[in-house]
């Protein structure tokens, strides 16, 4: 403190006049207006400038503008006990830069729940363009088209995705099927270091939909809510398996749908899988 | 010069003591000879630069060698001297050398697209020009990530008269870094993955434990989605830490006699890493930085960022020493042997505790928060930076940005000896041109952490179709904003400026100065007429786009 005390008390007497010793770097710079902008090559007087143009060109796209790929599983997972024992996958690839092109799917298929034994159950895959709206959120849209043996719907698709305060993963999305149907999907995780290589995801995700769809056993409101936490262990940060806990439940009209045929509204079970990218 | 290479015996000798000394690096035995580096002198000189494969302590890597060699070949040069310098590409891509802190004609700069076309696959360039500086200084691919693969080396430039007292042993260091990997993998990582090489992450286990920074601290960085343990984009997980091409177990010697000054030229050509350096139990006197005397003054260890030369004379007594090149964020060290009779070595110095980020990293300095009432704390405010492209490549703009040239740098405030700061060098003659500035530009270093961008003022090199334009002859202050929570080594080719360190006429001479994280630099340069590349000498993050094209034009 005391010392910046001095520093201000030396700005300000080199202020009021004890300029004239003040030489090199210590002067203070005056404010003269600065040259237009020269936007020729100078370097095309010595060289052919067709040759130059093309160089600079190359030295342009090399200093930022390359795109990258990823494939990533986020979960790829058994849920071997509860009553919903099956398998479930999300996950997605993109290619880009700052904005990114985006392919995401994800589904869900029973092990041996009765008739349904060994059945794909339900899936989507979506199609988008993804644009940075800041350095931490993303705006996506595109196209989902659902697969599986239930009804198939064609989604035109909003979301948002991003890194909020405190490091959480958020996405949200708003699907309008070609009926006109809105639904709409919150998702939250975060990544807890426990160790350098034993990372903790609490992770949740809430659906509603706007419309009651008794083709899809969709009440309106609030239709699920998931929540879980994985431990995974990261031999790479490419590759971690994990083993983890989740709790789902339907809500409101959609849990009578699902108690109306006879399953229950929620359960519980345990989940091993493993997270990946390449 | 060189001692004779080391038989199998002394080595296996070496790797025991090396083992015993603690430091967790698996002792390494093979029978490889090392040649010593090359080195050309006189006014016409070849370089082949081809793909070779180098061996790092009996592993072998790919690199992209001069001559053969990595480092390529020492030039030994004089003041006032001609060169004429014939570069042949035997690779399958372009290629380029640049002189790095020479002042030269621009044309021969040897920046693709911007001094030259760049010389093609199989074909030859020959660079032009005269010597007249003296001192330490080096060259380096510009093209693509060769200089990341090895394509560097070093220049020693004697001074036209003759110094009447030389040093007993001269001696380069080349600082490097090498991977087994492809550096274009490298980069890909780090894209997709950020944290990607992360060596010391803080942990829940650490927090329960009492180690590292507390709660508090912890959800500070974490609110402002910023990781205080994200020293180093790349580390000792992908890096070998070389000093002249020999990694730790390969241990590099040079001679060294008893009781007469020896002179260390160090030269920073890491990629991506600050090196740490110092030589246990010997103070090192600081008599030149980036080839330009300075007023010799006498430290324990230094930091260099990559671009960036110190040379230093030791007196060293009848024993060896180790020269420790820690990596900044300490996930590696290079390591030579400095010994008066070959066999002898050093205790090597373990790794110190991983660096964490502070407050003021970013550009907050708590201390002078107070009563700064009308000042915007925010950590992205346009009001700080009203020049700046608040993008997605722009994660945070410094709050408080201070002068930090009288700092360490980081991890070096509290270690209990004489570390060397900026304000610590002074020219020992008046600066060439002590005029005052006609004018003042500012330029914010930029990033974001999350999606690998780098830029000046949230520009990249890719968008900056609006060159920063200066005239001929004309006296600029320029200042460095850091915006960042990386510190940046920022380079102007073909110019040597003034540091602005309170040294007024004698301010220290550079040509690559480290902007500290949430820190500020200004130096005064008289502009040279010519196309002349700034960026930082961090190399992924000026493949980023943290380069700008400085186009000087005569009045």
């Amino acid at each position: 403190m005391k010392m910046r005390y001095f520093l201000s008390l030396a700005l300000a007497l080199s202020a009021t006049g004890l300029h004239a010793q003040e030489t090199g770097t210590d002067q203070s710079p005056g404010s003269a207006p600065a040259p237009a902008p020269a936007h020729d090559r100078l370097a095309d007087r010595y060289f052919d400038p067709a040759a130059m143009a093309r160089a600079e060109a190359v030295m342009m796209n090399e200093h930022g503008n390359l795109t990258y790929s990823q494939f990533r599983a986020d979960l790829a997972e058994v849920r071997v006990t509860g009553p919903d024992k099956g398998y479930h996958f999300e996950g997605e690839a993109w290619t880009g830069n700052v904005n990114r092109f985006v392919v995401a799917t994800r589904g869900e298929g029973d092990f041996d729940s009765g008739a349904e034994k060994g059945r794909f159950k339900e899936g989507e895959v979506q199609a988008l363009y993804a644009r940075a709206l800041g350095p931490w959120w993303n705006l996506r849209g595109g196209l989902r088209q659902d697969f599986g043996p239930g009804p198939q719907r064609t989604h035109a698709m909003l979301a948002i995705d991003g890194l909020s305060p405190y490091r959480f993963d958020i996405q949200g999305a708003l699907f309008l099927s070609q009926r006109g149907e809105l639904t709409g999907r919150i998702e939250a995780a975060v990544d807890e270091r426990i160790t350098r290589r034993l990372v903790l995801q609490p992770r949740g995700e809430v659906n509603f939909s706007v419309q009651d769809q008794p083709d899809r056993e969709l009440g309106s409101g609030l239709t699920s809510i998931e929540v879980g936490a994985r431990l995974r262990y990261e031999f790479t940060r490419q590759f971690a398996p994990y083993v983890g806990v989740l709790w789902t439940s339907s809500l409101g009209r959609t849990a009578d749908y699902a108690r109306a045929e006879g399953k229950s509204a929620s359960s519980a079970s345990l989940v091993l899988g493993v997270k990946l990218w390449m | 010069m060189h001692f004779p290479p080391m038989n199998r015996r002394h080595l296996l000798q070496g790797s025991a003591a090396l083992a015993l000394s603690c430091v967790g690096f698996a002792p390494v035995a093979h029978g490889a000879t090392m040649p010593a580096t090359p080195e050309l002198a006189g006014e016409e000189i070849t370089l082949r630069i081809g793909q070779t494969t180098i061996q790092i302590d009996g592993r072998p890597a790919r690199a992209v060698a001069i001559n053969g060699s990595v480092p390529g070949p020492t030039l030994r040069l004089r003041q006032g001297q001609k060169l004429r310098i014939t570069v042949i590409n035997e690779l399958t891509e372009d290629t380029s050398l640049h002189w790095h802190g020479l002042e030269l004609p621009f044309q021969m700069d040897g920046v693709p697209g911007v001094s030259f076309p760049g010389i093609p696959a199989l074909g030859r360039f020959t660079y032009e020009f005269a010597i007249t500086q003296h001192g330490t200084y080096w060259y380096h691919s510009h093209s693509g990530l060769q200089e990341m693969m090895g394509c560097y080396g070093s220049i020693v430039i004697e001074p036209a008269a003759a110094d009447p007292a030389p040093p007993a042993h001269d001696h380069v260091m080349v600082l490097s870094d090498h991977s087994f990997v492809h550096p274009a993998g490298i980069l890909r990582k780090l894209k997709v993955d950020p944290g990607h090489y992360a060596r010391y992450p803080q942990t829940l286990a650490g927090l329960i434990a009492g180690r590292d920074q507390p709660l508090k601290t912890r959800l500070e960085f974490a609110q402002m989605r910023m990781d205080p343990a994200d020293i180093s984009d790349v580390t000792g997980k992908v890096f070998r830490y070389l000093i002249n091409g020999r990694g730790m177990a390969d241990n590099f010697t040079a001679p060294i006699t008893p009781g007469a000054p020896t002179r260390l030229r160090f030269i920073n050509a890491g990629s991506m890493t600050f090196f740490n350096v110092r030589i246990p139990d010997l103070a090192m006197k600081v008599i030149a930085a980036d080839g330009q005397p300075m007023v010799p003054v006498e430290v324990d260890e230094f930091q260099m960022g990559p671009g960036e030369t110190y040379d230093v004379i030791i007196t060293p007594q009848d024993r060896a020493y180790t020269v420790a090149a820690e990596a900044m964020d300490r996930s590696g060290m290079a390591r030579a042997t400095l010994t008066p009779r070959p066999g002898l070595i050093a205790p090597v110095p373990p790794l110190r505790a991983p660096v964490r980020l502070t407050m003021r990293d970013m550009g907050m300095d708590m201390d002078m928060s107070h009563g700064s009432g009308s000042m915007d704390m925010s950590m992205r405010s346009q009001a700080n930076a009203p020049d700046v492209k608040l993008g997605p490549g722009v994660d945070m703009i410094a709050p408080m940005p201070v002068d930090r040239t009288g700092d360490p740098g980081l991890g070096l405030d509290k270690i209990g000896h004489r570390v060397l700061t900026y304000r610590d060098l002074v020219a020992p003659e008046q600066n060439p041109d002590p005029r005052a500035p006609q004018r003042e530009i500012e330029m914010h270093l930029t990033g974001s952490m999350d999606r690998y961008l780098w830029s000046f003022d949230g520009v990249t090199m890719s968008e900056a179709h609006h060159p920063v334009t200066w005239t001929t002859g004309e006296r600029l202050r320029i200042t460095l904003i850091n915006d960042t929570m990386m510190g940046h080594p920022i380079h102007l080719h073909g110019h040597i400026f003034e540091l602005m360190t309170g040294h007024g006429d004698r301010s220290p001479r550079k040509h690559t100065v480290i902007v500290q994280p949430g820190g500020k630099v200004s130096f005064d340069v008289t502009a040279i007429e010519g196309d002349w590349p700034m960026h930082c000498h961090l190399f992924l993050h000026m493949a980023m786009g943290m380069m700008r094209v400085v186009k000087v034009r005569g009045a």
